[in-house]
């Protein structure tokens, strides 16, 4: 047992000393082998966490949103409808919403303003995104003027900046006082951009959801499941959209490896004889061998990963924002929270760690099956 | 005790190169004596070395050794023999490059996994007693020519087989060399190692170290070289 890791010790001693040999080319191999991994891993991980934070907004989101839809577009819907849909079984809370986009020719960009239900503001006084703040260079205290419904620019205060853990979904965000949003649209009282419903119970959702469409058939209830899968199904593309791209270079990746790897120099073939020669089986050889493979696999794994790492958490994931974020002006500075799922990672070192090994083992088998005589030449 | 029954070694077999090297040959090796085989270049000296040091298998023909048949052993069993039974020093010595002195001497000991301080001071012991003392952290590229055969020569020991092969060993040494290798492979006979050399070198086919000749023409064995008649 004992003598058994003490051969290993010996076969990891001879690899290293055999890496460090051939300095040049495993430090050029490590190089595009982790850069390989980091960009691969930077998608997973990036998505992975837009995903998270994504779900993690909606699960605040209500369970059943109604509009009313007239003539085929979405109207104003009055708050009688309220009334009008009765206590149904499920729901335990129903409430009208008050928002709507405003094009900002300034920055050319679309705010969403919205009525602040958890903040007391006064009349002229506004909460915004920390996009909005970014692009217009505004802070507390300041004043931000948007032209109304009535034609007129109308002055708001600044009262404060959203939080930043919101950023995501808050960075376009105007909060203000439902009276004054009201006058700023210019949505007469009684009239609700929407309904939101809350539903603890996820099984009675699309029972209330029959129930409204028979009672208010003018609406069209938005289930939040639906939501979420639309969710799923946009960042899926968009890291289907990255890995295609990466598919270019993993190839590319994999025929350099396998040129670095399959080919044993003259020397290196040498080297096996030699060793077999000697006193070593074959399989001693390919174990020498599989360290060597295994080390460099390893190590540009765990580099590359880590670098992913660092990238998305720490870097903000700057190299694909464009992409997997979709642009915008009003970009949201988004923060991760870390978060390493397993089986991505396992995946991962599967394709990378594993095929690289193999490629590696292919041509020493074959080279150390045949009869060392030829170190006799 | 080695023995030798009808061997033969084709190379290239079944190919328009095809080349039989060895023909039909039978000889018996005592295991702790001194045996040279000699024979003109291209006599397939270095071929039956490699078939004796189990190295290559014969095309036909039975090996045995200590009167076990070795010649139809699967590869693993043939290693374990080899490793055990021969040390090799080649014509062009082949000690690897990159490695120090010490690290080419323990090499053909790792896979048996000793304790590292045991081996280390086993092959500092060799490599003392060659004369290396004072080089074991030398790489190997900076040797001379004869250094380096010393070198050779404690890797071979360094799994204390019972028999030294070498090929050719004094091809490139000048005659002082020559003899001090003499004096190693008289020194190895003195502690109950066999040795087999190849050699055209007059030096040694006249030395009184060897105590067995095997003379080789075409892949054959014969009694008398020509010149000698
Ligand atoms: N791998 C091989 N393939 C083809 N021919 C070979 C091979 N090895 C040796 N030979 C031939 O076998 C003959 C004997 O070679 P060798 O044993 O090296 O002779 P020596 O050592 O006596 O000079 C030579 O003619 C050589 O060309
Ligand atoms: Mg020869």
């Amino acid at each position: 047992m004992l003598q058994a890791i003490e051969r290993q010790r010996y076969f990891i001693d001879y690899s290293l000393s055999s890496l460090a040999r051939r300095r040049g080319k495993n430090l050029g191999l490590l190089t595009v082998y982790s850069l390989i991994v980091f960009l691969l891993a930077s998608v997973m991980l990036f998505t992975q966490s837009l995903r998270q934070e994504a779900a993690a907004i909606l699960k605040e989101a209500p369970e059943i949103l109604v509009q009313r839809i007239a003539a085929g577009r979405q109207d104003l819907i009055p708050a009688a409808y309220l009334e009008r849909m009765g206590s149904l079984r499920g729901v335990s809370e129903k409430r009208g919403r008050l928002w709507g986009y405003h094009f900002d020719p300034a920055i050319k960009a679309n705010y969403t303003l919205m009525t602040a239900d958890q903040h007391q503001l006064p009349p002229d006084g506004i909460l915004i995104g920390a996009g909005i703040a970014r692009a217009r260079g505004l802070g507390a205290g300041d004043f931000l003027s948007l032209r109304g419904n009535d034609g007129k620019p109308a002055a708001f205060r600044v009262e404060g900046i959203l939080p930043a853990e919101t950023e995501l979904i808050s960075s376009d965000l105007i909060l203000m006082a439902e009276p004054s949003l009201r006058a700023f649209f210019g949505i007469p009282d009684g009239l609700y951009t929407d309904l939101i419903l809350k539903v603890s119970n996820p099984r009675e959702v699309r029972k209330v959801a029959e129930k409204l469409t028979l009672l208010l058939p003018d609406t069209r209830p938005i289930l939040r499941e639906e939501i979420l899968r639309t969710y799923d199904a946009i960042f899926n593309w968009r890291e289907g959209v990255v890995f295609v791209l990466l598919m270019g270079a993993l190839l590319a990746f994999v025929i350099f490896a396998w040129d670095k790897a399959s080919g044993l120099s003259a020397e290196e073939r040498q080297e096996i004889g030699i060793l077999k020669a000697i006193g070593w089986e074959t399989g001693d050889v390919i174990r020498m061998k599989f360290w060597e493979g295994g080390l460099i696999s390893l190590s540009a794994f765990l580099l590359g990963y880590l670098l992913a790492y660092l990238h998305v958490f720490f870097a903000d994931g700057f190299l694909f924002e464009p992409v997997l974020k979709g642009w915008a002006t009003l970009y949201p500075a988004f923060r991760p929270r870390p978060v390493v799922d397993g089986l991505q990672l396992a995946t991962l070192f599967f394709f990378s760690v594993f095929p690289y090994t193999l490629a590696t083992l292919v041509p020493v088998w074959r080279a150390a099956i045949t009869d060392p005589d030829s170190v006799m030449r | 005790m080695i023995r030798l029954e009808q061997i033969s070694k084709v190379f290239n077999q079944g190919r328009p190169n095809e080349f039989r090297a060895i023909h039909g040959l039978s000889l018996g090796i005592a295991a702790d004596r001194v045996t040279l085989f000699t024979g003109p270049s291209g006599s397939g000296k270095t071929t039956l070395l490699s078939l004796v040091g189990c190295l290559a298998r014969p095309t036909s023909g039975r090996i045995y050794l200590k009167g076990r048949m070795i010649s139809a052993l699967p590869e693993r069993f043939l290693t374990d023999i080899r490793r055990s039974t021969f040390g090799f020093v080649f014509q062009r010595f082949n000690l690897i490059k990159g490695l120090s002195l010490i690290e080419n001497v323990m090499l053909p000991a790792y896979p048996l996994g000793l304790p590292f301080p045991e081996l280390r001071e086993r092959a500092a012991g060799l490599l003392h007693g060659l004369g290396l003392g004072s080089k074991l952290e030398n790489r190997v590229e900076w040797l001379s020519g004869g250094e380096a055969q010393r070198a050779a020569i404690c890797r071979a020991l360094i799994n204390d087989p019972a028999i030294l092969i070498a090929d050719e060993p004094t091809a490139n040494l000048d005659s002082a060399l020559t003899r001090e290798f003499l004096a190693i492979v008289e020194g190895l006979r003195g502690q109950g190692k066999g040795v087999i050399i190849t050699s055209h070198d007059p030096l040694i086919a006249e030395s009184a170290v060897m105590e067995a000749v095997i003379r080789m023409r075409d892949g054959r064995r014969v009694e008398r070289m020509a010149m000698e008649d």
